[in-house]
């Protein structure tokens, strides 16, 4: 049987979703003949491969680069599955939305520093935030949403298992919004 | 004054024979026939005010979904709660909830205990299919009790309904329209300077958000009494 290429991509989020991943323990063990990561922070690839069958976004889009990332990301990939709800509704990462980019950049570059002479934001090399952190859906498509704040193991272990199998699952047993 | 006569009507909900009395609406006798109806501002024994339109039903003959909360029952009438429109068009009423304000579900503290929450598990909804407004309110934390904050709240007035028609106090009202829409206490005062305000604790009760939460508990320690009130009408009707 062929292995499924999977790459698992962390956006703007605080990596929980990665975590649970991880927090699969023993099932992993039982996942890994089945699927070949090939691109993730899990792994030491710098280049986004061709031909991937499903990559796992965790994290929302806040910054130019992630747009141009996420949409070279969906043309090479089969399936996209968003994970967590910063993926998913921008969660945490789109607290932001409701103050704007620049007073988050004052708070953080200007407010709290303690040396900041230029009275300057980065602005090279650093990708460039936009001015609202989006969902992955409001950019490119979104096949699979497995919500939750982290989406807890056995979700993502159930839904693995179900697109190994060729078979559909009804994620709202188990996982939803929030916890 | 002249009293309508209540007479039992008899109709289909769902190619289901049922019947009810005229006064009755066509979600309580759906309830009194164990046919499930999503509802989000109906609380039982408060009055019904379809805000939220989660309620919606089919009825043959009319063009448009009606809501069942306020819909009162007719004669021969035939009633369909669930269609594939009728669940397209709840799921796109929920999104416009989740979208309107900011319902960031791991910083509440009504995590775990939210109906807006629990109804996108039970409508299956896993994503907003409209795009998030990320609009602003300020937050009212004045009372020595309790918050409000607009930013999570769905406008449901149930904490309007249940400060007027149980605690007599009409300290909360709708102030501002559309989007900018918003609950405020007397006019448009902060909470603590409320003179209608009886600090009773009804409206944070019933909230089914985390628009109204009690100050100083962690999301553990929550609990939405919600069932209380209406264990408070009926023991007030016993009377």
């Amino acid at each position: 049987m062929k292995k499924i290429r999977l790459a698992t991509l962390w956006l703007d989020g605080c990596s929980g979703c990665h975590m649970s991943i991880l927090d699969m323990d023993e099932k992993l063990i039982e996942i890994a003949p089945f699927i070949d990561v090939v691109y993730s922070p899990y792994v030491d690839t710098k280049e986004f491969p061709k031909d991937v069958d499903l990559t796992i976004v965790e994290g929302a889009l806040s910054t130019d680069h992630d747009i141009a990332m996420i949409k070279k990301i969906r043309e090479n990939s089969k399936l996209m599955l968003a994970l967590g709800d910063c993926a998913i509704t921008g969660n945490v990462s789109a607290m932001k939305n409701l103050f704007g980019s620049d007073v988050v950049l004052e708070r953080g570059y200007l407010d709290l520093a303690d040396i900041n002479e230029s009275k300057e934001y980065p602005s090279k090399i650093v990708p460039k935030l936009l001015d609202k952190v989006l969902p992955l859906h409001e950019v490119v498509h979104v096949d699979y949403f497995l919500p939750g704040c982290p989406t807890p193991s056995d979700a993502i272990y159930e839904m693995l298992k179900a697109l190994i199998e060729g078979r559909e699952i009804n994620i709202h047993s188990l996982t939803r919004f929030g916890k | 004054m002249i009293r309508e006569k209540v007479r039992v009507k008899s109709f289909k909900i769902n190619d289901i024979c049922v019947t009810g009395q005229s006064n009755q609406t066509i979600l309580e006798v759906a309830r009194d026939n164990n046919i499930e109806i999503p509802t989000m501002c109906y609380l039982e024994g408060l009055s019904c005010v379809g805000s939220c339109r989660m309620c919606i039903v089919e009825i043959k003959g009319s063009h448009e979904p009606t809501p069942a909360c306020t819909a009162k029952i007719k004669e021969g009438m035939e009633v369909t709660t669930s269609s594939p429109q009728i669940e397209a068009a709840r799921k796109m009423i929920l999104s416009m909830m989740f979208s309107e304000r900011s319902h960031v579900c791991s910083t509440c503290v009504a995590n775990g205990d939210c109906e807006l929450q629990s109804k996108s598990v039970e409508l299956e909804l896993e994503h907003s299919e409209v795009p998030y407004l990320n609009q602003r309110f300020e937050i009212d934390a004045s009372h020595k009790n309790f918050v409000n904050d607009p930013n999570r709240c769905i406008l449901c007035t149930r904490c309007i309904r249940v400060c007027d028609e149980i605690e007599g106090a009409h300290a909360l009202d709708l102030a501002g329209r559309g989007l900018n829409m918003r609950i405020v206490h007397d006019m448009d005062e902060p909470w603590a300077a409320s003179q209608s305000c009886t600090s009773c604790g009804k409206c944070v009760y019933v909230c089914p958000t985390g628009a109204l939460y009690e100050k100083d508990i962690s999301e553990e320690e929550v609990i939405k009494k919600r069932g209380i009130i209406t264990e408070l009408i009926k023991n007030r009707s016993q009377r």
